[in-house]
């Protein structure tokens, strides 16, 4: 653990951590001079502060605790995708084995940052009510739900930024965990192009081109910022449409991830 | 001293300028600074990453600007390089370019042109002039040279727009910033996976931290990252405020 990042972190999101973690830490060491001090002042210290740093708002602790229900059901896939005999083909590993990473980081990060306030891990069923029901058998269709997954966690991060700005470094967070969710996908799309043979999947969303129509209504929306974008710049329509990723609400993500979470 | 007398002149800056840096320069030489230390002194006021009031640059100078705005047309000014490369690298291709790889470089180059002439317009009158990019150290002959070239700015993009968010006080702009940063993320993937296909770089470790987290860089660092590639002299104190 490095101790002093993380207290610079904290002291990044909230000025006062430090002088509270100096003050707490004095009073420690004249109640308890010794050689114990450092040991058992900074880890008692820490910890009430980093509730303190994360709890900032309802509105931030909801947001985090949807994004780790998305971030667990991910993690969880990957897990079982990655475990399966005979799934993945030796030259995809590399990629689902660093993707997977990259989920069970996010779930230990929004644990711990949300601290007793975090949510438990769901039980999920992948085979989606038996619509991929040879999900961990057939790699096409892991291979195509795992685009779904990813796009789906794109709209699902962007569709909550506004909800953080009140929380300016959960935000950030927020939106560096969002730009891998897009790298996932990208990756997983191309992927996805080659094994089922649609040449029309590419890494970013041509229109609403996606595995799972449900997933992408709306992703060929051509008005940004109140402006009709067609003809900008003498560009298609598929040109436009790819420029920009839409968002999802919640109610539409929990819509869709709704059959894979059992409880 | 980074910058020949010459090459101002040949800049077309006013003869007086010249004159005033000279006469700045014989001053602090009569002054007896011009040892060792003068030299010092003199050579970082000079350093690239470091803009200079003491010397004219050979670029215009343009301030982005204040709050959202400044926001805006610090993206505005990095989707002009982004654009402007892509339109240089379809313009001449790399030998040995690829159909697929030209037309995921077409692609590309069409979403930066997208995304500039949408900032372009949504800033109207207070969108900062176009600027005047300098590739000269990009070898646009040579896969590597362009594909690392296209890595660097797409990664770059990535981390300025997530770096910006935080500082965008309008939802609206917010959302807007998020819906084509993970566009630019999408391009850093596919760019990666061509410079090695079949590999994690497409989310490397090299450009992660250990949550598993994209970069975030404050609009400065974003700044003195890319002013080798574009002439003018772009200033961003107040982007943000």
């Amino acid at each position: 653990m490095d101790i002093f990042k993380i207290i610079d972190d904290i002291q990044r999101i909230d000025g006062d951590a430090l002088g509270r973690m100096e003050f707490a830490s004095r009073r420690h060491f004249m109640n308890r001079i010794g050689s114990k001090v450092a040991q058992v002042a900074v880890p008692t210290v820490f910890a009430s502060i980093v509730n303190k740093a994360f709890a900032q708002s309802a509105g931030a602790v909801d947001v985090l605790n949807y994004a780790l229900t998305l971030e667990y059901l991910e993690d969880e896939f990957y897990k079982a995708g990655n475990a399966a005999a005979n799934l993945i083909p030796a030259s995809d590993k590399v990629i689902f084995t660093q993707i997977g990473k990259h989920e069970t980081q996010h779930v230990a990060f929004l644990v711990k940052a949300l601290g007793a306030k975090a949510r438990t891990k769901p039980t999920f069923d992948f085979k989606y009510n038996g619509a991929f029901a040879d999900v961990f058998t057939n790699y096409k269709t892991f291979v195509t739900v795992s685009s779904a997954l990813e796009d789906t966690g794109v709209r699902a991060y962007k569709g909550q930024a506004g909800a953080l700005q009140a929380d300016p470094q959960i935000l950030e967070y927020a939106l560096q965990v969002h730009s891998v969710e897009a790298r996932h996908a990208a990756m997983t799309r191309r992927l996805a192009a080659t094994v089922t043979g649609n040449a029309a999947m590419k890494g970013w969303i041509t229109g609403k081109e996606g595995a799972v129509p449900a997933i992408y209504a709306g992703e060929d929306n051509m008005t940004q910022g109140g402006k009709d974008l067609t003809g900008l710049a003498s560009k298609s329509n598929a040109a436009i449409t790819e420029a920009f990723d839409e968002p999802l609400t919640k109610e539409a993500v929990l819509a869709i991830a709704g059959p894979f979470i059992k409880s | 001293m980074n910058r020949p007398i010459n090459a101002k002149n040949s800049s077309g800056k006013k003869e007086e300028e010249i004159a005033s840096v000279v006469n700045r320069r014989l001053f602090l030489r009569s002054a007896g600074l011009a040892t060792s230390l003068g030299t010092i002194v003199i050579s970082a006021a000079c350093s690239d990453d470091d803009p200079d009031p003491m010397i004219p640059g050979t670029g215009d100078a343009v301030d982005l600007g204040s709050g959202d705005i400044g926001v805006l047309n610090y993206a505005y000014a990095l989707e002009q390089l982004e654009a402007a490369f892509y339109e240089q690298v379809i313009k001449t291709p790399y030998a040995g370019i690829t159909d697929a790889e030209k037309t995921i470089l077409t692609d590309i180059r069409d979403h930066e042109v997208v995304h500039r002439d949408f900032f372009k317009a949504a800033l109207g009158d207070k969108a900062i002039k176009g600027l005047t990019p300098n590739f000269a150290t990009i070898d646009f002959s040579k896969r590597d040279a362009v594909l690392g070239a296209a890595k660097l700015f797409e990664d770059t993009g990535v981390a300025a727009y997530n770096g910006a968010g935080k500082l965008l006080k309008d939802s609206g702009y917010l959302l807007l910033a998020g819906k084509i940063v993970s566009v630019e993320a999408r391009h850093a993937a596919v760019i990666r996976d061509l410079i090695n296909p079949k590999s994690a770089d497409f989310a490397g470790d090299d450009v992660l931290n250990t949550d598993g987290m994209d970069k975030a860089v404050a609009p400065a660092d974003i700044l003195a990252a890319v002013k080798g590639y574009v002439t003018d002299n772009i200033t961003g104190a107040n982007v943000g405020k």
